[in-house]
């Protein structure tokens, strides 16, 4: 019998926090006991329980890549400032410990992507669980062909990780669509307006030998997926990651499942084709 | 091990009792609560009642507590320590009177903590937990073990079953090793097994429909309105959780004063509004009536489909207890006949 306590989280120290857009901030952590560290690993997709000690935890995913992990032990997650836990974590500085517990969940089946074009559809704060298979997919550049961006938020000032959507543009090895909702452009904004249903359209991306990945809020999924359809993108090919509400992340405290499945465990990453067969609970 | 069947005499029964209490293990044992009846700690056998159909709680509670502290933390200028969980706190109990239906239900409870990853909080308390069943005399009409595998004799999930016979005195079979632990406490109690029929001895519940029969038609009917008017009368309470002997969803929570704390577990409900609500206040299972049916097809569906086990053992608590009376065996009823 295993005898670690599977609620106990790790300790982590809060090494930079970069301040991505009003009220959005992103934490690297570093863990404080480095044997845990040389210990852990995880994959594009996963995600983890951060908790503020005394306040409680939140989920979200591990916003960056096992790829940058391997090479400087350090992870990032991506949160907006909502409830208890992360109005707790906002205040936090550098220097500040937190807890993390992870690796939970599936993973981008990237291995099976090789050679593929590949389409990424954001929207909003769902940026962060796509940029951990972003940079994955970066990182190993030659494993993979065409690599189209569709970034969307409600306005200029909403959108995340500005520093790198500078840097994908500039890649000549990279496609990078941005946009904002209609009122939310800036006067200088030189990126798209309007909805990203309507720009995937006008980008029209083509299906051939690619993979989609989706990930936004659900209006923006429900008008994402007939283009997608319409493109040419069967189910199979288009993946998303879901994030209903958990607790444990292993299975156990029963409200993240649809259906059967448990976001937790079978997911968090779900192509289309399965997520057809599942209740509409997510 | 095969099943050991003895005879015990009503007058030993204290004596036994007594010599487990005389090992340190603690006793928990169904007692008279002005109108209820419910497991708590005890002495001797006199301060114990076996005058009940089932408790009203289950006795889930000693190896899934309603809150339970996962893990303790200090703060302190440079950081946070915390400490861990000290599983040599965990005492060696021995659950009394646990009707056949509720030792049924540690099964389920053990699935849900341990399927996947080890849950060592739970396994620990279950395996310092020794359980001895009283089969049942009598029954209720929300009574419906017969009707999901179990029955009023049954041995399934007990470690040392007693079932009371004509005279007074006790059948006594000896099921698990920690049966055995038991008898070897004072084994000159335990004598040749007695001649009379245990059946003679059991209640008798009407079996009414199958689990598999509630599996398939639930399945067929997941989108049928029945849930729906069948949730009508739910108010949210989430009483059928806590009274059930196999609900095991939880909340983790943090509570502290000042620098120290802990990190909790605590019951929690599938029926509750905010149990499946994101952040963004979206919610997956947003109408009482989605909620109930995730109740019925977690228990019938999903947890026979994942771990292999049903969910819902047939004591009848949660329609006892429902203050909107709601009766799960109806229902249950009803959707066998979609």
């Amino acid at each position: 019998m295993e005898e670690k306590n599977i609620y106990k989280p790790y300790l982590m120290r809060i090494e930079k926090i970069t301040q991505e857009a009003p009220g959005v901030k992103t934490f690297r952590l570093k863990f404080d006991d480095d044997e845990e560290g040389k210990n852990f690993s995880f994959r594009a997709g996963q995600f983890a329980e951060y908790s503020v000690i005394g306040e409680g935890e939140s989920t979200f995913c591990i916003a960056s890549s096992p790829t940058r992990f391997e090479k400087e032990q350090y992870v990032e997650c991506t949160f907006r400032e909502v409830g208890r836990v992360t109005s707790a974590l906002a205040q936090c500085e550098e220097g500040d410990v937190i807890g993390f517990r992870a690796p939970y969940g599936n993973t981008f089946p990237l291995e099976a992507w090789k050679g593929k074009n590949i389409l990424f559809i954001a929207g909003g704060i769902a940026l962060p669980p796509m940029r951990c298979v972003i940079w994955n997919v970066l990182d190993k550049r030659d494993d993979f062909k065409d690599v189209n961006i569709l970034y969307g938020a409600k306005s200029v000032a909403d959108l995340v990780y500005k520093h790198e959507l500078a840097e994908w543009d500039e890649r000549p090895d990279v496609k990078l669509v941005t946009t904002v909702d209609p009122g939310g452009q800036t006067p200088d904004w030189k990126g798209e307006v309007g909805f990203v249903p309507a720009v995937l359209e006008k980008m029209a991306p083509s299906s051939e030998n690619a993979v989609a990945v989706v990930c936004g809020p659900p209006v923006m999924i429900k008008f994402t997926l007939p283009v997608l359809e319409k493109l040419g993108f069967t189910p199979e090919n288009i993946y998303t990651t879901l994030e209903n509400r958990m607790k444990c992340g292993f299975g156990k405290c029963g409200r993240c499942n649809c259906g059967k499945m448990f976001v937790c465990k079978d997911g968090p990453v779900f192509s289309f084709s399965q997520l057809k067969d599942l209740p509409d609970e997510y | 091990m095969t099943i050991e069947k003895y005879l015990v005499k009503k007058a030993s029964l204290s004596t036994l009792f007594d010599k487990i209490k005389a090992s340190g293990k603690t006793i928990k044992a169904p007692v008279k609560k002005r109108h209820t009846t419910d497991f708590a700690a005890v002495g001797s056998l006199d301060e114990t009642t076996d005058d009940y159909i089932t408790t009203a709680q289950s006795a889930k509670s000693a190896v899934f507590p309603r809150v339970e502290k996962l893990f303790g933390y200090v703060k302190s200028k440079n950081g946070v320590e915390l400490v861990d969980y000290d599983l040599s706190t965990i005492p060696e109990t021995v659950l009394w009177g646990v009707r056949p239906c509720d030792a049924a239900g540690f099964d389920p409870l053990n699935a849900i903590f341990n399927w996947d990853i080890n849950d060592v909080i739970f396994s620990t308390r279950l395996a310092r937990t020794t359980i001895v069943g009283f089969a049942c005399a009598k029954a209720d009409s929300s009574c419906f073990c017969t009707s999901v595998g179990g029955n009023p004799g049954s041995t399934a999930g007990s470690d040392l079953l007693f079932t009371k016979l004509s005279n007074g005195d006790y059948l006594a079979e000896i099921i698990t090793e920690k049966g055995k632990a038991i008898q070897a406490l004072a084994p000159e109690l335990f004598e040749a097994a007695p001649s009379e029929e245990k059946e003679q001895n059991l209640a008798t519940v009407e079996q009414k429909f199958t689990r598999e029969e509630i599996k398939a038609k639930a399945e067929q009917y997941f989108e049928s309105d029945v849930w729906k008017e069948q949730a009508q009368r739910c108010i949210s309470c989430g009483t059928c959780a806590f009274v059930c002997p196999t609900c095991a969803c939880f909340d983790i929570q943090d509570e502290g004063h000042g620098k120290h704390g802990q990190r909790i577990r605590i019951w929690d409900s599938c029926g509750f509004s905010l149990f499946t609500q994101h952040t963004s206040g979206h919610n997956p299972r947003e109408t009482q009536g989605r909620r109930w049916r995730q109740r019925v097809m977690h228990k019938f569906s999903y947890m026979p489909d994942r771990q292999s086990v049903y969910g819902c053992v047939g004591c009848g608590r949660c329609s006892r207890a429902c203050p909107a009376d709601m009766n799960l065996l109806e229902h249950l009823q009803q959707i066998v006949k979609l």
